[in-house]
């Protein structure tokens, strides 16, 4: 089997013959389908009064989980943050902070 | 037309991969194979071939790169023997496993200790279980004829996988002997252009080659590999059988030689087939019902083909030209025993370990085996493996 | 079918004499088989090289323990190698030597069969100016096998010299009178 959306369709329920020839992985982007938001244990804050774009934060965030639309960045991808705070360290201005997480059953 | 020639098997691969014309060639010299890549680069600085050839510092990198030329969507080939083929020995497997149809030139050598650069089936039987195709050749002619059919096999859709075509190293490599070469056009023709319908330099597809895979999906994986080389019988018997029709020459799975009415039969793989053969006329000729089997396509085992053949024997020797250091015998008399339970259980078999670092097979080692399983038929006990053609 | 055996030393050029006969013996239409017996490649060494000709193809791939002719390249070798070993009972040996034929037959008291001694190197520094001996010693084996006539083998020579010295076609006249001498220059002993 192949095809751009397949990946989409495999999971640990497939059969032998659903798998791609030689296990390929067809399309680009496909780790948008594994949401490792749900891996999260703290949570970022973006306080966008202090954020002066200086955009050193988005390139080293693992799981590119920082937008950037014309020059801007805007509030996390929280399907996909795992929370690592690497973004916060980077920060000069103070505009991410790290706190306990927030999942869903908590609130 | 085809053409009368005399060449070495090394030649007549070189001159067979030089018909082909693949995209990439990726080697490292290792004695006997060594002629294989000379020849090629001489042919590239000749403009013989527009081939691509990749001077590797190693074989490990030899096979990478014939890696990453056969997942970037074209042919790629190499050639090696013994401890080349051991330095290659973790991609073999990658190479399967990502279902790459990479055609090796395998020129039989022992794997070393002591070291030896003579002929036996040490190396490729080692890489047995990695995956690839193995065909096995009794001659410069089979060889040259093998290495044609190779890449029909091994990219056909159902199968997808790596591909070796053997020969024993200095025996038949460096041997000149006479040989029909066909056409070159003959030749481009019936190999064909390659068109892989998955490959990672298609600007409109993305793909990703070799992933990490879970246990959650390892296992299925390894179900499709087994699935490709069960099919790939079938693939070897359409393509043997087309090649047979263009150059007369016949192919398949195995060749029975005087097996109709054979009592004792020898089972065994490449050079020493020929000489068994004389044998085989010399014992017949003193009324001896003796019958001979070679194997040419040890993977995937055909092991229906096997019992079809040797059924009807009395005793058979089953010839192995590595020790497998089982303890109690090679993997040809591993495996074929096993094809043979339950379902040709009256074969009595001896597994004969031989010819190991160029061990010279005579006819009269033949002869002096064929009198052993004679014994074996009428009733005396043998061991189950014995060495043969050594010093006590 | 005829069995060759071939003694030399490492360097000396047996395994390209043996492979030379095969390509003669192929232009006359035969079947043929030429091979080295391999080992670790050693200048001096003692080697064997062997060739099969039939006029049936050939299937067995062992070396050669009976043959019908040994040619012994240098002669220094018989002291240490048993070279008259497994001959055939109407076989016999071609031998590159200066010595007078009562002395060559001495070498091989207790050989039965025929002896034939050429002195190739003499042959070869007389013609090509060095002491190439194949060439010569070619011209010899391939009488005394009496596999082909001489004007077919002449010919054979011809052809394939001047493909394989295209490029210094001055060599080829010194070449040729090599062969043409030593096929007269083989003398029985």
């Amino acid at each position: 089997m192949s095809g751009k959306n397949l990946m989409e369709k495999i999971t640990p329920a497939s059969g032998w013959r659903e798998l791609t020839v030689g296990a390929a992985v067809y399309g680009e982007g496909n780790s948008v389908f594994f949401n490792t938001g749900e891996w999260r244990s703290e949570d970022p804050a973006w306080y966008a009064d202090k954020c002066r774009h200086c955009l050193l934060c988005f390139p080293v965030c693992p799981d590119s989980s920082i937008p950037v639309v014309g020059g801007k960045r805007r509030d996390f991808d929280f399907g996909h943050c795992k929370g690592c705070g690497i973004c916060a360290k980077v920060c000069p201005f103070g505009a991410i902070s790290m706190s306990a997480a927030e999942k869903e059953a908590a609130k | 037309m085809s053409r009368r020639d005399r060449m070495s098997g090394n030649e007549a691969v070189a001159t067979a991969i030089r018909q082909i014309g693949p995209d990439v060639i990726a080697a490292f010299p290792i004695t006997p194979s060594t002629e294989i890549p000379q020849y090629i680069s001489s042919y590239k600085s000749d403009g013989l071939i527009d081939t691509e050839f990749v001077a590797v510092e190693s074989e490990h990198s030899a096979m990478s790169a014939c890696i990453g030329a056969s997942a970037a969507g074209v042919r790629a080939m190499t050639a090696t023997s013994s401890a080349g083929m051991a330095l290659m020995y973790e991609l073999l497997y990658v190479a399967a496993s990502d279902r790459l149809p990479i055609v090796m030139a395998a020129v039989n050598r022992a794997l070393t200790g002591p070291i030896n650069i003579n002929a036996d089936h040490s190396d490729s039987m080692g890489a047995r279980d990695s995956g690839w195709i193995q065909l096995y050749s009794e001659n410069a002619q089979e060889a040259y004829d093998n290495m044609l059919m190779a890449h029909r096999i091994a990219e056909h859709p159902d199968v997808l996988l790596p591909l070796m075509v053997c020969q024993d190293g200095f025996i038949t490599s460096h041997a000149v002997e006479n040989i029909v070469i066909e056409d070159d056009e003959l030749v481009k023709s019936f190999v064909g252009e390659y068109r892989p319908e998955k490959y990672l330099l298609n600007p409109r597809e993305s793909l990703g080659v070799g992933p990490y895979s879970v246990s959650a999906f390892y296992m299925e994986i390894k179900r499709q590999q087994f699935e490709a080389m069960s099919k790939a019988r079938a693939v070897v018997a359409a393509v043997s059988a087309e090649f047979s029709a263009l150059t007369g020459r016949e192919y398949g799975m195995l060749e029975k030689y005087r097996m109709d009415d054979a009592d004792l039969a020898v089972l065994l793989m490449s050079s020493s087939a020929g000489t068994g053969k004389d044998a085989v006329d010399r014992l017949r000729e003193k009324g001896v019902k003796a019958g001979l089997v070679k194997l040419r396509v040890f993977r995937p085992f055909p092991e229906d083909d096997l019992v079809e053949a040797l059924k009807d024997v009395k005793a058979l020797g089953i010839m192995d030209k590595s020790d497998g250091f089982s303890g109690c015998g090679g993997p040809l008399g591993a495996e074929t025993r096993s094809a043979l339970y339950g379902r040709a259980d009256g074969v009595k078999t001896v597994n004969y370990v031989y010819g190991l670092g160029g061990r010279d097979a005579r006819v009269e080692d033949f002869e002096a085996l064929f009198e052993e399983l004679g014994r074996l038929r009428d009733g005396e006990s043998l061991p189950r493996c014995r060495h043969h053609g050594m010093r006590e | 079918m005829i069995e060759i055996r071939w003694h030399g030393r490492g360097g000396q050029g047996a395994k390209t004499a043996a492979l030379l006969l095969a390509d003669v013996a192929f232009a006359t239409g035969m079947h043929v088989q030429g091979f080295p017996e391999y080992g670790p490649e050693r200048m001096g060494a003692p080697i064997t090289a062997y060739n099969r000709l039939d006029a049936k193809p050939i299937r067995v791939h062992s070396n050669i323990y009976s043959p019908d002719f040994v040619v012994v390249v240098d002669e220094s070798l018989v002291e240490t190698v048993d070279v008259a070993a497994g001959i055939k009972k109407n076989g016999a040996i071609i031998i590159n030597t200066g010595k007078e034929p009562s002395k060559v037959r001495k070498i091989f008291a207790k050989f039965p069969g025929d002896i034939y001694a050429i002195d190739a190197r003499d042959i070869s520094q007389r013609t090509v100016g060095k002491n190439l001996p194949n060439t010569p010693l070619l011209a010899a084996v391939v009488r005394v096998c009496g596999v082909m006539s001489e004007q077919e083998f002449i010919g054979n020579m011809e052809e394939s010299f001047k493909h394989k010295f295209a490029a210094k076609p001055e060599v080829i006249e010194g070449n040729m009178a090599a062969i043409r001498e030593a096929w007269k220059g083989a003398v029985r002993v």
